[in-house]
């Protein structure tokens, strides 16, 4: 028989890393996920490959114009694309099933049981999410400018305001940009968190972080006043386009890198707080009461709130739109002039600079009866320059669609040989007339 | 040397809301000890095991769980394996990955031991195919490869034969036989009489929440003297009058097979009797068998016929 046993001491908690590393293989090993991972890595590339061949570009979408100029505008086209509804999505999606996965299997206490420590569980679930999300993010980039690089190749970008990036610097912004739009995708992942968190695995938990995504999304589309535009997370998502001007308008997109980590954080801490409060010996706990819902929902409004507040009272023009006549003339001063000396070379024409173009522009929205700011298709502009080598001043007019995140699309109206056709003639052929339409973003929180 | 148990329990209670799961249950399990909880649906088995393995804590009386009081709820010391409600797989992982996963989280890094475990069970030659395609009866045994990987001193098992064939009962039989010769512990529960009677050597029968029986099985045998016969005769009907008349018998059922109930003495009885009366006697058969008798009568339920 045996002998006397000894007295046995408590288990210390499982180590870290085992416990990170199952969570991560419980997560890649899903076919789910890895379908999600290879459409990440695959369809950018042949998206953009394709797009980038044919003659008419998607250019609803910011640098879809490019895309047949450069490799580097692809990347761009499908970061909006994602950042408009993929990204939050499926994000969220990861993140709310690291939770419910335990409660759909019903394995919690054998989790529980094997690691011994919630909090290491927490830690190590937010963390294989955070990876994952990481990877996401990364098969995107990775797959989006490869596939532009090898259809179009590696050359120079137009800036939202016109100017040239060279190759090299248009490589480095894609990156950035790129890079930025990782703070708001973990927001909401935390986000995501939290709802599996306290919904368990009913679908709610699913369902609530991506309906949330959408409604921000659709109240980011409104003409809301900039306050409450820059406090919501998803604003990140647009501020990125900040950096193709020159010099590159931070303020918008530094704001929402700090909403986005302070969302982060409150989500993830409201998460880990509820999740180790969750009683898992009782099986039939599954989800959250009505009162622990609005326990997690209400300090996130508050956050926004508080936010709003903040930026309201530190900047006094955030409580309009953001999107201002005097700004818009700026705007599109800066890029016509741009344009204009593009468009020169294009043609052969003596050289001249943007300084000795003089131009200037007079924006209307909507005739005499409506009032000059806010977003809308109804902006009428006429740009004024001076001729080169001639004392007489050139006139263009654009039809501008501004929409509420600051960025707009200029359609040009004529004269036909400035702006009115959409293309030159060269004597090397007909090229796109960079005239006819182009792309623009006016800073929201600028003060012009 | 006197040994530790490695499960002394005394007057443990648990309340679920106004329901009773435990009511005041005495439990001693020494080590080498295989001992088998009994009883029916409801009886409070799983809720008696989950304590064992620290789950939950009783609200009343007090539990030593190798030697050290229960304390924490899902802080299970150190020798103490096992798992209730089934054994918590990941269907999306293989055999091989859902043990190496909880062989790393406890710091042991060593693959033999997963494979050792693996083919202890008889599940080596699925090791690497998802737990998805895992039939009920092969999830339990990885359940309990899991539950081997610590070397346990107390092993707790939740209905460990539910769902095994023959071939896979005998891999669990031997592997607690096994740990058994090296001193483990072993607390499994059951509500089937000859899979208890077939491994261990102390039962604890329940009954809504109460201990109605503890002690060797040899003891649960005797303890009940009466017992369930089916009689086949030459004259069902004659013998019906002869088996009514009989002192100490009870007719359960009257019909071209009688049953009766009754000790032993009196079926002797019965049979003299029978044959007295010029009637044939062609069959006599328990209708369930003693250790089984023994637990229908404790646990008051109605015998299956
Ligand atoms: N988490 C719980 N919440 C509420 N009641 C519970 C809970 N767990 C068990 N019970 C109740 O406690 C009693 C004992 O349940 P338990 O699961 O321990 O029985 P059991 O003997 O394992 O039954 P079975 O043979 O069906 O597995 C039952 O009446 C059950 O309804
Ligand atoms: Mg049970």
């Amino acid at each position: 028989m045996s002998a006397t046993l000894t007295r046995p001491v408590d288990q210390p908690a499982a180590p870290f890393v085992p416990a990170y590393r199952f969570e991560l293989v419980k997560l890649l090993v899903q076919g789910r996920i890895r379908a999600v991972l290879l459409v990440c890595l695959l369809a950018p590339a042949a998206f953009v490959a394709v797009i980038s061949q044919q003659s008419s570009l998607p250019t609803d979408t910011v640098f879809g114009r490019w895309m047949n100029a450069t490799g580097w505008a692809g990347s761009l086209v499908i970061l909006a694309f994602a950042c408009s509804w993929g990204l939050p999505l499926l994000v969220s999606l990861v993140a709310s099933d690291v939770f419910a996965t335990e409660d759909r299997l019903g394995t919690w206490r054998h989790l529980m049981v094997a690691v011994r420590s919630p909090r290491r569980i927490f830690a190590a679930k937010a963390l294989a999410s955070l990876t994952v999300t990481l990877l996401l993010v990364g098969c995107l980039v990775a797959s989006s400018i490869i596939g532009g690089l090898a259809a179009v190749g590696n050359h120079s970008l137009i800036g939202l305001d016109g100017h040239v990036l060279t190759a090299g610097v248009a490589a480095r912004t894609v990156v950035l940009a790129w890079a930025c739009v990782v703070t708001p995708a973990l927001a909401f992942g935390a986000i995501g968190l939290l709802g599996s968190v306290l919904l368990g695995r009913s679908p709610m938990g699913l369902l609530v972080p991506a309906v949330l995504a959408l409604a921000m999304n659709l109240a980011l589309m409104l003409p809301v006043p900039v306050a409450f535009r820059l406090a919501l997370p998803s604003n990140a998502f647009l501020a990125w386009r900040g950096l193709f001007t020159e010099p590159a308008s931070s303020g918008p997109l530094l704001i929402g890198i700090v909403v986005s980590l302070l969302w982060t954080a409150a989500a993830t801490g409201l998460a880990y707080v509820i999740f180790v409060r969750r009683d898992f010996t009782d099986l039939s706990n599954d989800g959250a009461t009505r009162r622990t819902l609005v326990a997690a929902a209400l300090p996130l409004a508050v956050l926004t709130g508080a936010t709003a507040l903040v930026l309201a009272v530190a900047s006094p023009g955030s409580t309009g739109t953001g999107v201002e006549k005097s700004k818009l003339e700026a705007s599109l001063s800066t890029a016509f002039s741009h344009l204009y000396v593009l468009q020169t070379r294009e043609l052969h024409r003596p050289s001249v600079t943007e300084a000795q173009l003089e131009t200037s522009t007079a924006c209307d929205k909507g005739g005499s009866r409506v009032p000059d700011h806010g977003p809308g298709n109804d902006w009428r502009c006429v740009v004024t320059w001076r001729l080169p080598g001639a004392s007489a001043t050139g006139s263009a007019i654009y039809q501008l669609d501004v929409t509420a995140d600051g960025r707009y699309i200029a359609d040009g109206d004529g004269p036909k040989e400035v702006n009115g056709s959409f293309q030159v003639r060269t004597s090397t052929g007909d090229t796109p007339n960079p005239l006819w339409q182009l792309d623009g973003y006016v800073d929201l929180l600028d003060r012009n | 040397m006197r040994s530790t148990p490695a499960v002394r329990a005394r007057g443990i209670s648990k309340w679920f809301g106004r329901v009773i799961a435990l009511d005041e249950v005495d439990l001693d399990v020494g080590a080498g000890q295989v001992h088998g909880l009994v009883g029916p649906n409801g009886a409070g088995k799983t809720t008696l095991l989950g304590l064992l393995l620290g789950l939950a804590r009783p609200d009343a009386g007090s539990l030593e769980i190798l030697g050290t009081p229960a304390r924490q709820t899902l802080v299970v010391p150190d020798g103490v394996a096992g798992f209730v409600d089934g054994p918590g797989l990941y269907p999306t992982l293989t055999a091989r990955q859902n043990l190496a996963a909880l062989a790393s989280l406890r710091g042991t890094r060593t693959s033999s031991a997963v494979d050792d475990a693996l083919e202890q069970v008889g599940l080596g030659d699925v090791a690497d195919n998802r737990v998805r395609g895992f039939s009920l009866g092969m999830r339990q045994r990885l359940g309990l490869a899991a539950a081997l990987l610590t070397h346990p001193r107390l092993l707790i098992l939740d209905e460990p034969s539910n769902g095994l064939d023959p071939a896979g009962k005998q891999h669990v039989h031997q592997v607690i036989g096994r740990l058994s010769d090296d001193g483990v512990a072993v607390v499994l529960s059951s509500h089937r009489m000859d899979d208890v009677a077939a491994l261990c050597t102390d039962v604890t029968l329940l009954a809504t929440g109460r201990v109605v029986f503890t002690g060797p099985l040899a003891k649960l045998a005797a303890e009940s003297d009466e017992n369930d016969y089916r009689v086949i005769t030459s004259d069902s009907a004659k013998a019906a009058v002869v088996a009514a008349d009989t002192p100490g018998l009870r007719i359960i059922e009257a019909g071209d097979a009688l049953v009766v109930r009754g000790p032993v003495l009196a079926i002797d009885h019965l049979v003299i009797r029978l044959v007295g009366a010029d009637v044939a006697l062609r069959e006599l058969t328990p209708v369930v068998s003693p250790l089984e008798a023994a637990f229908l009568a404790l646990t008051h339920t109605e015998s299956p016929l």
